[in-house]
């Protein structure tokens, strides 16, 4: 029955809350307005440091050891696959280690500073380059090239851009959290992916999968 | 849904002959090595040691001079299911689709960026093949430059197993690729543990194929859902239809009932059926 009781003075006491601020509200009009423009305000401001400042928090720069111009082997050289070539087992060679860029630059063939600096640091010392790879997966995705550039006779461009008429390497971004490149996550914060080589994700290698060879494929077919 | 990717399904399979292994472990320290599998500072608890391939000792239970041993290798049997169709009992029961059942290959994959270590699969693996990692590897110093680059390492918090080392497979098909190829020979993919085996205990192929070794060692029956043909042949638990693609080869005839649980008079009844078989 107390129990009953206090509730019903507890609703009367509401009631009367009420009553008094319903009164109050004419005057507290403005300060709603205000606190209206706080929001949107404080929004706008969290929502553009979430979608501008974040990402270039989220991502290191690194430059590339030298700079190599892509344009200029080309043409010297011929395709792509004059450096970047398959090993007789059927594995891709990937980037060619000094020893491959040795077989032309013995000595040094132009006057580049950059040439300079890798004839001095790479070929007079023998050591690797150790060079950002901007589209390295990973540790847990096997990838194919044969599959892709033999069987499925596709070519270099179509997954990595026009990297092949480049003049300049541009910085590599990584990711401080997982530490891969940011082109697997792909450059558009917004997610939108124009060109193939916009974003290197696992649903990326699906979706060609599923138009392509009418699967997405077992597990382990891209696991390993 | 399609369900093979490319081309010509494979389905690939291993025979151990029981009376041929001597029990001596090759097949395990080849399996631990090829594969990355991280092992404890001590070892002497087997209770979460891992080991893909591990080796059993089975024993007639005879005192002597009657005794008789013998050595049972167990990987993962990288079941098809009842039916073969691909439903194992791990694949069915994982929540993460962590593993999956390869059509083109007949082999259960396990991905451990998938998998976030719920163990259901373990529980659901009749032959205790899946094992979880409960720490982090730690390789002694140096160690780390002989892992293989083709094989990912795990971490702690998820289950690993067997994958009849894929990335022998992957690395075959590269190969098939390059040289334009539609088909691997059966040379060309073996696992580590088959080519490790001193005795020649173990064969591994293509159990589609007539032409593979391993085909020729059980005759598969392909509308019985690969049942082994011959009388010498067996699968473990056979009669939970979970159709293991790991057969064994046993003379004796106590090796070949200790494959599963009979009833009592059920494997004499079975033996004589197999026997009439035989006699055709």
């Amino acid at each position: 029955m107390n129990e009953l009781k206090r509730k019903t003075e507890n609703g009367s006491v509401e009631a009367e809350a009420e009553a008094v601020s319903s009164e109050q509200k004419a005057g507290e009009d403005s300060g709603l307005g205000l606190g209206v423009l706080f929001f949107i305000g404080a929004f706008a401001v969290c929502f553009l440091s979430g979608w501008l400042l974040f990402p270039s928090l989220l991502y290191s720069k690194k430059e590339q050891p030298l700079n190599f111009n892509h344009a200029l082997h080309v043409d010297e050289m011929g395709g792509c696959d004059s450096c970047h070539y398959f090993r007789d087992d059927g594995s891709f060679a990937g980037i060619p280690t000094t020893e491959s860029c040795m077989e032309c630059h013995e000595s040094q063939l132009g006057d580049t500073e950059d040439e300079a600096i890798f004839m001095k640091e790479y070929v007079e010392k023998g050591k690797e380059v150790p060079w950002l790879i901007y589209s390295e997966q990973p540790d847990c995705v096997f990838f194919s090239h044969a599959a892709h550039v033999i069987a499925a006779g596709m070519d270099c461009v179509s997954c990595h851009g026009h990297i092949g008429t480049s003049e300049k390497l541009r910085p590599y971004e990584e990711n401080r959290l997982t530490g891969y490149s940011r082109d697997i996550w792909g450059k558009n914060i917004w997610g939108i992916k124009k060109n193939p080589w916009d974003r290197m994700k696992m649903d990326d290698c699906a979706d060609c999968h599923e138009r392509e060879t009418g699967s997405k494929g077992a597990c382990f077919q891209c696991h390993k | 849904m399609t369900k093979d990717n490319h081309g010509k399904a494979y389905k690939f399979g291993m025979v151990i002959d029981l009376d041929k292994c001597t029990g001596c472990g090759s097949c395990m320290v080849a399996c631990m090595s090829e594969n990355n599998v991280p092992f404890k500072e001590n070892e002497t608890d087997k209770k979460d040691s891992l080991t893909w391939m591990t080796v059993y000792k089975l024993t007639n239970g005879k005192p002597f001079p009657d005794t008789d041993i013998c050595y049972m290798p167990r990987p993962c049997m990288h079941c098809g299911g009842k039916g073969d169709h691909g439903h194992s009992p791990c694949v069915s029961v994982c929540p993460a689709t962590a593993t999956d059942y390869g059509y083109d290959t007949g082999i259960v994959s396990q991905i451990y960026t998938r998998c976030f270590g719920c163990r259901y699969c373990m529980v659901s693996c009749p032959y205790h093949a899946r094992y979880f990692n409960w720490w982090d590897p730690k390789w002694p110093p140096g160690m780390e430059e002989y892992l293989s680059p083709d094989v990912s390492p795990r971490m702690r918090g998820v289950v690993e197993k067997c994958t009849f080392c894929y990335h022998r497979y992957q690395e075959a098909r590269d190969r098939a690729y390059y040289e334009k190829r539609d088909t691997i020979a059966e040379d060309e993919y073996q696992t580590a543990c088959t080519q490790a085996c001193p005795a020649g205990a173990i064969t591994f192929g293509d159990l589609n194929n007539p032409d593979h070794e391993v085909y020729k060692l059980v005759k598969p029956d392909p509308h019985n859902c690969g049942r082994p043909r011959d009388p010498k042949a067996f699968r473990v638990l056979e009669r939970l239809q979970t159709n293991p693609k790991v057969y064994y080869i046993s003379e004796r005839e106590w090796v070949r009932k200790a494959g599963d649980n009979y009833r009592k008079g059920e494997w004499d009844k079975k033996n004589m059926l197999t026997k009439a078989d035989g006699q055709h």
